[in-house]
């Protein structure tokens, strides 16, 4: 494994029960993305693009094979380090935003701070911090509820950034936005990625494909192409 | 364990969730508030059927003339019984297990009793020394009947604290003489009664003094004894025992309940203990199931709370929460509102039967309040209740939060 790999995935196998039937979603993946890499992962519905977000992301688990983040390997871990890994190496941005609703936009920025043991001063405060460099700052005491789409989406990229992760997963990010919004969020993700993040999108967009490093094309649960060209 | 963020955090979700939150409260409160006037009301009963006996000896036989209602020895039914010194002298010595016997000769009617300028009239009973433990009079001053008088005929009186307040106003009565219809006695002793007022009204004299002021002959109306520490069975043979007795020297047939009619109170006692146990077994139960309808409640709520912020728990295990921390965040709420509530609850329970609004309410309702006395909860009990229902309601709880903790994030996350 090259040092500078940031996640590395050997034979990836996943299966879901269907009934009394196996759904065989991932068929073998090998894949390698690299530090302060910024990379799309595209397939049509069904591929398998988002189980293999939510593997990377330890949302969930596979069934074979072998995944490192950053060199560590996540395999048969506990929920505490799980919890631990999810907290301190990756931020997840989804395409339904998951804010929670009953608390405003500062707290929920600062809610990853918090199982970080972080005071709620010291949290709120570096929340606001965060809530500025998405443009949001005066929104901060504000409900989502009283947000739009792309407000939404910017702050739950602020919650995904406090922690400080080293790879940002976003599955579809721009799917419940217009054109314009999106591409405010695409600009977002890209200044993240200069800061040296890696940066990982799940989308069916080529527009958003496009302004990504390098484009994964996934099909039936393999990988069609590690480096596929848009037909302009 | 005292996190000051935990708590914000919680009373956070709690104060954003308030008619969640209220309606969880609530029930709780109300289980405990229930549970805590059965327990009054319990109490209360207990009190009222102690009440009920405390004013007399509860291990006594009354004994009552009667008629015959059965042919005897060629004698016709309805001879009239009557009793005299003879009888209270043959169960004196005769019947073994009598601890104290008294006998008790009406002077019928009330008398006007005079002190210098006051007079009123009072109940007189005439009756021997023992009948002092018969009706528990608590003597609060100078002395009861005693044989001497009894022997001698005296006039003295023994008189309630009633009369003396009447008679005497803040005057000191013992040696003082009033009159009673014209016949001066000498105010020997006063007494107190735990029973009803009316029961210190009364003027006891020497029965002998009566039957002889008072043209009774050897006359006794009824007799009255005790019989220490018997069991119910031991005094049910005195009862048959005296009953027999009386039987052949008043000549009537033993089966005639009714010639001599004898009230076991040791019996009635008894019997009102059985109902008292019953009906407090009812209320126990009642309690249980009020005790089992709240841990449901609150269980069947948390189930909705953790259904319904699953999507919540798959986002904080997202960016990072630990099963443990998913856990505490929802044992604590429970805990939290489980423990406020249910001392609110407990606290307008005790208040509620210790301001008399209980025992109103219940008299309002037509509750025979002789047998509801000094309604009151034991707070141990009270707190034990109170503690028991938010033990239960944070166990119940705790399952399913801990089942939602184990929930995989994508699961938790997934779109309805």
């Amino acid at each position: 494994m090259e040092p500078s790999s940031m996640i590395n995935l050997k034979q990836i196998q996943k299966s879901y029960p269907v009934g009394n039937q196996s759904l065989h979603v991932l068929k073998g993946i090998d894949m390698e993305v690299g530090k302060g890499e910024l990379v799309s992962i595209m397939g049509s519905s069904g591929s398998g693009k988002s189980t293999l977000l939510n593997i990377i992301g330890i949302l969930d688990g596979y069934d074979s094979g072998d995944y490192h983040l950053a060199g560590t390997l996540i395999k048969n871990l506990s929920e505490k380090r799980a919890a631990h890994y999810r907290n301190k190496f990756l931020g997840f941005v989804f395409q339904s935003f998951n804010l929670l609703n009953f608390k405003n936009a500062m707290e929920n920025v600062a809610l990853p701070l918090y199982y970080q043991k972080v005071s709620r001063k010291k949290r709120n405060s570096i929340a606001l911090e965060y809530l500025d460099r998405v443009g949001l700052k005066e929104w901060a005491e504000h409900l989502p509820s009283e947000l739009s789409g792309g407000q939404k989406q910017r702050i739950a990229i602020a919650r995904a950034l406090i922690s400080d992760p080293k790879v940002i997963l976003a599955d579809e990010p721009t799917g419940a936005l217009d054109s314009s919004t999106s591409k405010e969020v695409m600009e977002i993700f890209k200044e993240v990625n200069k800061l040296g993040k890696t940066v990982i999108i799940v989308t069916h967009e080529h527009d958003i494909a496009e302004g990504t490093d390098r484009i994964i094309m996934l099909k039936d649960g393999i990988i069609l192409d590690r480096n596929f060209q848009l037909a302009s | 364990m005292f996190d000051i963020d935990k708590w914000q955090e919680i009373f956070h979700t709690i104060d954003k969730n308030r008619l969640r939150s209220f309606i969880t409260a609530f029930n709780v409160a109300w289980g405990i508030f229930i549970l805590i006037i059965l327990m009054g009301f319990g109490r209360g009963f207990q009190n009222g059927v102690h009440h009920q006996f405390d004013d007399d000896a509860a291990n006594s036989l009354f004994i009552n003339t009667g008629t015959t209602t059965l042919p005897h020895r060629g004698i016709q039914p309805g001879k009239q019984i009557n009793f005299d010194n003879e009888d209270y002298n043959m169960i004196r010595e005769k019947v073994e297990g009598v601890e104290y016997l008294t006998g008790r000769y009406y002077v019928s009617g009330e008398f006007t009793v005079r002190y210098q300028d006051n007079y009123s009239s009072f109940s007189i009973r005439s009756v021997h020394p023992d009948h002092l433990h018969l009706e528990k009079s608590i003597m609060i001053e100078g002395r009861y009947i005693n044989d001497k008088d009894l022997m001698e005929k005296r006039k003295v009186a023994i008189l309630g604290t009633k009369v003396v307040k009447v008679l005497f106003g803040n005057k000191h009565p013992i040696g003082e003489y009033i009159t009673i219809n014209g016949i001066k006695y000498k105010v020997v002793g006063i007494y107190d009664d735990l029973g009803q007022e009316d029961e210190t009204k009364i003027i006891y004299i020497p029965i002998s003094t009566a039957q002889l002021a008072y043209g009774g002959g050897n006359r006794i109306h009824r007799l009255m004894l005790t019989m220490g520490d018997a069991t119910l069975e031991q005094s049910l043979e005195i009862q048959d025992k005296v009953h027999a007795m009386l039987a052949a020297k008043h000549v009537f047939s033993v089966e005639d309940k009714r010639a001599v009619r004898i009230f076991n109170i040791w019996e009635e006692y008894i019997r009102w203990m059985g109902i008292f146990d019953g009906i407090r077994l009812v209320l126990a139960a009642v309690g249980i199931f009020t005790l089992i309808a709240g841990v449901v409640g609150v269980s069947n709520i948390m189930l909705i709370v953790v259904k319904e912020r699953t999507r919540e728990i798959g986002v904080r295990k997202a960016i990072g929460a630990t099963p443990h921390s998913v856990i505490g965040l929802f044992l604590m709420e429970a805990l939290l509102i489980t423990i406020v509530s249910g001392y609110i609850g407990m606290i307008c329970g005790m208040m509620f039967i210790e301001s008399g609004l209980l025992s109103n309410l219940m008299l309002s309702f037509g509750f025979p309040m002789d047998f509801f006395i000094d309604l009151s909860v034991n707070f141990t009990n009270a707190v034990v209740a109170t503690f028991i229902l938010v033990f239960a309601g944070t166990l119940a709880g705790y399952f399913p939060a801990r089942k939602a903790s184990r929930i995989k994030p994508v699961e938790a996350l997934k779109d309805e």
